[in-house]
């Protein structure tokens, strides 16, 4: 079960054909994989596609009743493998990912696949993680469609273009026998607009028919003779074939005027070059303006005569290309060269080689470009500007902290990481390899342990280089239950196994693919109608090979998460230790309660909620505590007592009970300032006979002692 | 002033351009949707756009919505809209914390002449925040003050208790001082219209709506208003001991105002610690330096002394926690804060982890003493000591044997720990006051680096350190026209961070002016 329920937006990909879509980018997308008669649909989660895979996981039931396949694919490269099912069979299919991570993952599928080629349309969703927000490393999924010879969509980033690049995508992957990527950035990915809707249409051929009549052809499996064959053929026949398909369907278009200066863009870029242009007063609201524009819906392959034209009378052209390195730039630059053309090129420079082209690049690298070439066209007072430099807030830069995401409040994997840094007080530091999810926030303050990321499912893989007989301390690595099911199982812990290494391997289950918005995995506990789960990590481990397992089976057991690791760390057993410390991602987990609390305290059943608090007396203001936690609800408050300097620790009210904090106090012998206060809502008659005969005692205690001392109320302590 | 924009033509005067600020789990999503919401209730063009991802968890994320009127001379035509905000092209700035309300200001989108920022003045600290052992919390006056230069108009209120008064969290308030501002034309019912739609939780939102709304079209006047606490619990004094508590009340009178400002307190606390005679104890103590005191330096050697001489006399032990924790008026106190009504019972366990150095502080001195001198002795004893206990104090067993241990405050002078605090005060306080004969400013200072002293156990024993590293300083400060400047800088270094890095770099700096003042006199 996912983070986020889309049960009331699904409705929306029942509407017919003449009614109006509302909704989020994502959805859109969905809807329009059902308008063109898609027959399976595989992907894996991660920003900002993921809530495309809660969508149609939410949609099981229209689905099923279009015939529609879907699949929660163990990874990228599953998903594309999947595409496989195009091959023989004029089957519509699709896989979404987040690139350029997935697209990672799946290029060894992605670049079989296109080579041997398709007969139904393949449709690739990448989910362009990129720029502000971004949680990966800066790459250009650009270059995986020039190697593998796989075209590449890049709409105007709203929902009728989006949907069109859906349609055209199928329409062209079966015109050219090629798999289409369709790229969709981030912000797209969540962008809230309209479109008329569609009918949704049952596939041509289903899954299930075709299982009940295969086929085959040699000729399109990657083996030579037929790979060499394939490689021509993606020159001669399929790519001509797209290339007429993208100008008789003119993919890619061309506003504007007969200026002499132009603009060539990615179609995804489309909205911010008209943002720089009404800002500069040459473009109106509705995008209407007098400068030559060519948007390039299809970025790969490009279309040279098109190109060669739209340049032809102009004086000069500005590309806007986000990324690097400049493929589009160097292609146009390459193929005005050949035609000898003198039309001056223009790209980065005036506008930068990398990073994310936000409001502010774009309006200073098409402002200066104007200046530059048409400054006629521009009014006076914006072809000259006076602007004076921005006011400079050296105390208000100083004053803002940093704000980097982290642990959730109640978050289960704070205490691996306080217990961490506990055996590592008392064992000295050791190097950490760390994994993708959640538990890479433990590189942050107040934890910061970790030192590499190599990618999903890599972390114990990332330290197995250091495995020597001559050390005397060893490496600990986690990985999360996603990197552990995506790829971890082998890439980590069976190389571990087989190079006989003798590692700390701490696997990080919280019964979610969390991070990327708590879909199941193969060892949630939950039961799931559509999924087969509940199949136990330690089990999977075991049968790998590994002889030293140790199941924390509550992660906010501080003291034993530190025991066990210490044991890992020193004991004379050869061979990778391998810690399963397991406890549900509270964000997930509140989900799942939510409803039941609701129901029993309106059955008015018997209830128990745990807070805890500080003793803001006891507490001296050393935040020791918050330097093993960093939990957002332990705080502190500035207590109105002149005696005092310093803010005493506090914890708000979006506690949840966890834990951590009287744990964490208890194995690093901290402080006796946290209580834990449990609160029984519709206690039974005994609950409330027994704190009633206690409270008298206690209070009786309490005035015996009050009488013979001065009470000074609030104001002592 | 505009800022990275050029004075001219631009076409997107009739666009409203919102963008929200808020810290991942604040419901800036839910925002930013009835932002949308409203826009489309009025049949405008608008179009929103969020960047989800990690930053959802407890991260700065950003929300941005664009709005415009229908135009109907081109009524079936779609205006382009900017997916991302830029910096001096905001008209509505909405920040659902304060430090947010900062970085917006900092990343430009808060410019004189075209925003208005509306922000909840109610602080989440950032980690980086919570983590200084001494006090890391970021200015809040001049993020108010520095938002207030960059912004046309700027409204702030603490939207997160007004939410929270109403049952609501902080979107709905937001929401509410959206409304109120009048930046958007549209009337209050549309608001609470789109709320409504929301179903779930809709009366609470309301509620926080309304209240912000008020507070922010000028309603509701400008009363701060802000919460009170509960009245505190009055003080009581025993008929017979108060006699002599008032002899001692009535003498903080006759110190100096500075003086009397810290005694007073000083006063109760170390009454409350132990009993009236700890309290004269005390008092005598300040009436003497007092005494050798001048106004001439406004007394402030004295008002220091006040201070941290009562912190110094009631130290942190055993003792005083289980006296505190079975105290009525904390028992009072954890009710109101799990807000526990009469129908629910409510069970308290105390995380405790004494060691067998805390056990032998509780030992009369001698006892004491002879078990710390033993090492293997007291590693032997630790075994059955050191491990966490969790005590529930809401059982009469748990809270008896506290009680029972707090109980022994009345034969405190005779135990060890006392002893080693006594000694330790007298030896702080007598290099204090001759550091003042010779530097009355570094004498001061001298009190002050008994901030450094906090915590139990480990904690205590690392600010024991510090403070003893800090004052190690002083015989190469000696004498220096600067010297208690220096001191006050290697203090605040040693409340920068745990491991005290700063402190190490602070002690190598003092070490290097001073070797090189050596050779140059060499």
């Amino acid at each position: 079960m996912a983070e986020r329920s889309f049960a009331k937006e699904v409705k929306k990909l029942k509407l017919g054909a003449g009614e109006e879509f509302t909704g989020e980018g994502i959805l859109a997308i969905t809807k329009a994989l059902l308008q063109c008669g898609v027959g399976y649909v595989g992907g894996y989660q991660g920003a900002p596609i993921s809530h495309l895979m809660d969508v149609l996981a939410d949609a099981q039931e229209i689905l099923g009743e279009l015939g529609v396949h879907f699949e929660a694919s163990a990874s990228e490269a599953t998903a594309t493998a999947m595409l496989a099912a195009s091959v023989h069979y004029p089957i519509r299919g699709a896989a979404t990912f987040k690139s350029t991570v997935g697209t990672n993952v799946a290029s060894d599928a992605l670049a079989n696949l296109s080579s041997g080629g398709v007969t139904g349309g393949a449709l690739i969703i990448v989910g362009e993680d990129y720029g502000e927000g971004s949680s990966i490393m800066q790459e250009r999924s650009h270059a995986f469609a020039m190697k593998s010879q796989v075209w590449l969509l890049d709409p105007r980033p709203n929902l009728p273009s989006i949907v069109a690049a859906v349609e055209h995508g199928f329409e062209m992957s079966e015109a050219s026998n090629t798999p289409v990527m369709l790229q969709v950035r981030i912000r797209c990915c969540h962008v809230h607009g309209s479109f008329t809707a569609k009918d949704n249409k049952r596939p041509t051929m289903t899954v299930a028919e075709a299982l009940e009549n295969p086929r085959r052809d040699t000729q399109r499996i990657v083996l030579p003779p037929a790979s060499f064959l394939h490689e021509k053929e993606k020159i001669t026949k399929r790519r001509p074939a797209a290339i007429d398909y993208i100008r008789r369907h003119k993919l890619n278009e061309t506003f504007g005027g007969n200026g002499p200066v132009g603009i060539v863009m990615q179609g995804g870029m489309y909205n911010g070059v008209i943002r720089a242009l009404q800002r500069l007063g040459l473009a109106d609201a509705y995008g209407d303006t007098e400068v030559p524009l060519h948007v390039l819906n299809v970025t790969y392959p490009l279309v040279e005569d098109e190109l060669v034209g739209f340049c032809a009378d102009k004086e000069a052209v500005l590309v806007v290309e986000e990324g690097h390195p400049d493929y589009l730039e160097q292609e146009l630059g390459s193929m005005l060269y050949k035609a000898g053309a003198s039309v001056k090129l223009e790209g980065k420079g005036l506008l930068p080689m990398a990073g994310e082209y936000t409001g502010q690049v774009m309006l200073d690298g098409i402002g200066a470009f104007m200046r530059k070439y048409d400054a006629d066209m521009l009014a006076p007072e914006i072809r000259a500007p006076n602007v004076p430099a921005p006011p400079i807030y050296d105390d208000l830069a100083k004053t803002v902290p940093a704000r980097p995401p982290g642990f959730c409040v109640g978050c289960p994997e704070r205490p691996i990481f306080a217990a961490t840094k506990l055996a590592e007080q008392e064992l000295g530091q050791h190097h950490i390899a760390s994994d993708i999810g959640c538990h890479l926030f433990s590189i942050m303050p107040p934890f910061e342990l970790g030192a590499t990321t190599m990618g999903y499912g890599l972390g114990p893989a990332s330290a197995s280089a250091f495995n020597s007989p001559d050390a005397k301390r060893r490496s600990i690595s986690f990985v999360g239950d996603g990197g552990f099911w995506h790829n971890g199982l082998t890439s980590s812990i069976g190389n571990a196994v087989f190079n006989k290494n003798d590692g700390v391997i701490v696997v990080v289950d919280n019964y979610y693919s969390a991070a990327t918005g708590g879909q199941d995995i193969l060892s949630s506990r939950a039961n799931n109608r559509t999924k087969s789960t509940k199949h136990p990590i330690t089990e999977a481990i075991k049968g790998m090979g590994v002889n030293w397992v140790r199941h924390i089976e509550r992660t906010y057991d501080v003291g034993a998460m530190r025991d066990a690791l210490k044991e890992a760390l020193t004991t004379e057993e050869k061979g990778p230790k391998v810690i399963v410390a397991s406890s549900e991602c509270m964000l997930n987990r509140q989900r799942r309660e939510a409803p039941l609390k609701k129901k029993m305290a309106a059955e008015g059943k018997r209830m128990v909620k745990t807070k805890f608090g500080v003793d803001e007396d006891v507490c001296t203001g050393d935040h020791a505590c918050m330097r093993l936690s960093g939990c957002p609800s332990l705080t502190v408050k500035h207590l109105d007592d002149p005696l005092r300097d310093d803010p005493v620790a506090s914890i708000d009210e979006n506690c949840v009970g966890c834990g951590n904090c009287g744990e964490v106090a208890d194995a690093a012998v901290l402080c006796p300032s946290f209580y834990q206060a449990d609160v029984v809502s519709n206690p039974t008659g005994w609950d409330r006979f027994l704190f009633g005969f206690r409270q008298r005692v206690i209070s009786a205690l309490q005035r015996r002692r009050e009488r013979g001392r001065p009470v000074f109320g609030e104001q002592a302590a | 002033m505009k800022l990275g924009l050029p004075e001219g033509p631009d076409t997107t005067g009739r666009i409203i351009k919102i963008c929200i600020l808020a810290v991942g789990g604040q419901g800036g999503g839910v925002l930013s949707g009835w932002v949308t919401a409203v826009a489309q209730r009025a049949g405008w063009h608008v179009q929103s756009t969020s960047v989800a991802g990690v930053a959802q968890r407890t991260g700065a994320t950003i929300y941005y919505v664009e709005m415009m009127p229908r135009d109907p001379a081109r009524p079936h035509d779609e205006p382009v809209l900017s997916l991302s905000p830029s910096p001096g092209d905001v008209d509505i700035l909405i920040a659902a914390e304060l430090a947010e309300a900062g970085r917006a200001v900092l990343r430009g989108f808060v410019t004189p002449e075209r925003t208005t920022l509306i922000a909840s003045s109610h602080r989440m600290l950032a980690v980086s925040e919570k983590i200084v052992p001494g006090d890391g919390r970021a200015d809040s006056d001049t993020v108010i003050r520095r938002s207030g230069d960059a912004a046309k108009r700027f409204i702030h209120f603490d939207m997160e208790t007004m939410a929270k008064k109403a049952g609501s969290v902080v979107s709905a308030s937001l929401f509410g001082a959206l409304a109120g501002s009048g930046e958007l034309p549209f009337s209050r019912e549309a608001f609470e219209a789109t709320i409504g739609a929301g179903g779930k939780g809709a009366q609470a939102s309301l509620a926080a709506f309304a209240l912000a709304y008020d507070r922010a079209a000028g309603t509701t006047g400008d009363g701060e208003a802000a919460a009170k606490p509960a009245e505190p619990r009055a003080t009581v004094i025993p008929q017979r001991l108060a006699q002599g508590w008032q002899a001692l009340l009535g003498r903080t009178g006759a110190l100096p105002q500075p003086v009397r400002e810290m005694a007073e307190p000083g006063l109760r606390k170390t009454v409350d610690f132990l009993d009236l005679a700890y309290g004269k104890e005390y008092l005598e103590l300040i009436e003497r330096l007092v005494a050798t005191d001048s106004a001439e330096h406004d007394f402030a050697f004295s008002r220091e002394a006040a201070k941290y001489v009562a912190n110094a006399m009631v130290y942190d032990d055993i003792v005083r926690v289980a006296d505190l924790k079975t105290r009525a008026g904390r028992a009072d106190r954890v009710r109101a804060e799990v807000k526990l009504a009469d129908s629910q019972t409510l069970a308290t366990t105390e995380y405790f982890h004494p060691r067998m150095e805390e056990i032998v502080g509780l030992m009369p001195a001698g006892l004491g003493a002879a078990i710390e001198a033993r090492p293997g002795l007291m590693k032997t004893l630790n075994r059955f000591v050191d491990r966490g206990r969790r005590i529930r104090t809401d059982t009469i067993h748990g809270f008896g044997m506290l009680w029972i241990i707090g109980g022994l405050r009345r034969f405190r002078r005779s135990l060890l720990r006392h002893r080693i605090e006594a000694a330790h005060t007298k030896a702080w306080l007598a290099l204090a006051e001759a550091e003042r004969a010779r530097d009355y400013a570094l004498g001061v200072e001298v009190l002050k680096c008994r901030r450094l002293i906090k915590g139990y156990s480990d904690t205590h024993a690392r600010g024991q350190s510090k403070f003893d590293k800090v004052l190690a300083c002083l015989p190469l400060l000696r004498g220096r026209q600067d010297a208690a400047d220096w001191l006050r800088r290697l203090r605040e270094a040693a409340l920068a961070d745990a491991e005290g890095k700063m402190l190490d770099g602070a002690v190598r700096t003092v070490h290097s002016f001073t070797d090189g003042a050596a050779q140059n006199a060499g």
